[in-house]
């Protein structure tokens, strides 16, 4: 795999192929939205489709690193800016669509909910980590920050975290969908563990 | 990586809001229009279509004049959107696996601080009420509410019947347990059977009730069929469906939510906007089958029957007695 050459053009759809699928559920969420297909409680399906699709991104993007080395090609992570921008897209919608139907921009609202439930405090600190990620995303700033860039992007891994106990945390009973996640970001997290000895072993 | 969720079939499947005001041909159109369509999808499933509704009418009953009438939540949510979970932890579950419970013959057993305990068959109890509608507003703990009609009786006249002595304190319900009718009950979600029990005071109170159908025909197993009770002013699950046993007793019984997470499900479980589940605000609502874009509705204070009920609880800390 790692012989293949591909030329601009080639990069070019794949990289529009790739931004296409990963708009898809996008247009499907809008699509029902906007068709009154959302069912009984349309607030609460949109966040947990934006949630899922937040998540889900998340941890394709994590996946990236992984199959470089399991393929032992560099095709993958010319991908993993994209899917992790997504990541912070359906994230960001997740927001919105808390901020504006769920509370209906209501600063008073907010100073309620908030510190009554703590999943909520999690997520909003989980999106307040994600921003810097998704701002230094470019190659500007991979140049400009250097070695540090890296440690600022392995931020990631502490944002999956309060992403599954943001899900932990809001579920009633049924630990199911929480518990693949998890089981997921463990074996992504698994590939790290060199990193993590070494992280914990500076200590 | 990419996790379908169950619910979304019948979600995405429900007909649009219609009229409620309008006759009950209209109703009973939109609920074949909706069979229609979820029978479809449930077939491509590869889910056997099945009875989803008793729709037996129920002819007659004295109609409710409350004004709650004007937001009912439309048939089609109120008999698809339910947390039952011996049929599933997933909201659309019940709709789609509730045909295999078998409502007739349906007896409860009564039993503990009565003078006349027994097993007693549906039917005889029911020759003894006056049935009538019922339009209370349902609020969940998971902080979204619906506006249902129910159809039945009051708690109190059924308890009469049965002559509770001076000892009984508490009334406690249990659900079926059947794992063949039942299959949620195969998982360990909660413990079975389930069980709910009320203090006596609040099941004499007169908005207590005994619902056997809604929408003027007999209850949809989903919803808890063929006898449920409802007390509105509780977080809904406190709303046992599907009763086979009352027993009345001295001591407060252990109830099904509050045993395996009683820091977040207490006994008495009264709406109290003021305080929070441990895990979330319960100060507003979602309103089931509103728009997206209206906003929450302020959660009031015993789901807005504090006239009738709020003496019950006098002197009582309500923070720490939730």
């Amino acid at each position: 795999m790692a012989a293949l050459k591909f030329s601009k053009l080639h990069w070019a759809f794949f990289k529009t192929l790739v931004f296409i699928l990963c708009l898809l559920p996008f247009l499907s969420i809008t699509w029902d939205a906007f068709n009154d297909l959302l069912g009984a409680d349309p607030i609460q399906r949109l966040h947990f489709r934006t949630g899922d699709w937040t998540l889900r991104f998340l941890l394709i993007s994590l996946t990236m690193t992984p199959l470089r080395r399991v393929f032992k090609s560099s095709f993958p992570i010319r991908f993993r800016r994209m899917l992790g921008l997504f990541c912070f897209f359906y994230a960001s919608l997740h927001l919105l669509v808390w901020l504006v139907l769920d509370q209906s921009l209501s600063l008073d609202n907010m100073l309620d909910d908030v510190p009554e439930s703590p999943y909520i405090i999690l997520g909003l600190l989980a999106y307040i980590l994600l921003l810097p990620l998704a701002v230094t995303s470019n190659l500007a700033s991979m140049r400009l920050l250097g070695a540090k860039w890296q440690s600022l992007h392995r931020l990631v891994y502490l944002i999956a975290l309060l992403g599954l106990v943001h899900f932990f945390w809001l579920t009633k009973l049924d630990n199911t969908e929480p518990l693949i996640y998890t089981f997921v970001s463990v074996v992504l997290l698994a590939f790290r563990w060199p990193y993590f000895k070494r992280f914990w072993g500076s200590k | 990586m990419l996790i379908r969720k169950k619910s979304q079939l019948v979600d995405n499947d429900v007909t649009p809001k219609q009229d409620y005001e309008n006759s009950r041909a209209l109703i009973s159109a939109s609920r074949r229009h909706f069979l229609a369509q979820s029978s479809t999808a449930m077939l491509a499933a590869g889910l056997a279509p099945a009875t989803l509704w008793a729709g037996d009418k129920i002819s007659d009953y004295l109609p409710s004049k409350s004004a709650l009438r004007s937001e009912l939540t439309p048939y089609e949510y109120v008999t698809t959107y339910n947390n039952f979970y011996e049929f599933g932890t997933a909201k659309g579950d019940p709709v789609v696996r509730a045909h295999t419970l078998k409502t007739k013959p349906w007896s409860v057993s009564v039993e503990g601080e009565v003078t006349k305990p027994g097993v007693y068959d549906l039917e005889d109890i029911l020759k003894r009420q006056q049935l009538e509608e019922r339009i209370y507003r349902l609020r969940c703990v998971e902080a979204w509410s619906m506006v249902v009609p129910w159809i039945g009786f009051s708690l109190a006249s059924l308890i009469k019947q049965f002559e509770p002595t001076s000892k009984a304190k508490f009334i406690e319900f249990t659900t079926l347990y059947d794992p063949e009718q039942m299959p949620g009950q195969r998982s360990g979600s909660l413990k079975w059977p389930y069980v709910e029990a009320l203090r006596m005071d609040e099941a004499m109170n007169p908005l207590s009730f005994m619902a056997t159908g809604l929408y003027g025909e007999l209850m949809p197993n989903q919803n808890g069929a063929p006898l449920r009770l409802v007390v509105p002013w509780k977080y809904g699950f406190k709303s046992i469906k599907s009763i086979v046993k009352i027993r009345f007793s001295e001591t407060m019984p252990s109830t099904s939510w509050n045993q395996i997470a009683s820091r977040e499900y207490g006994f008495y479980a009264n709406v109290n906007p003021q305080v929070p589940h441990p895990r979330w605000s319960q100060r507003r609502e979602r309103v089931i089958g509103a728009s997206l874009f209206s906003p929450k509705r302020d959660t009031e204070m015993f789901n807005g029957y504090a006239d009738e009920v709020a003496h019950l609880y006098k002197g009582m800390n309500l923070n720490k007695f939730f």
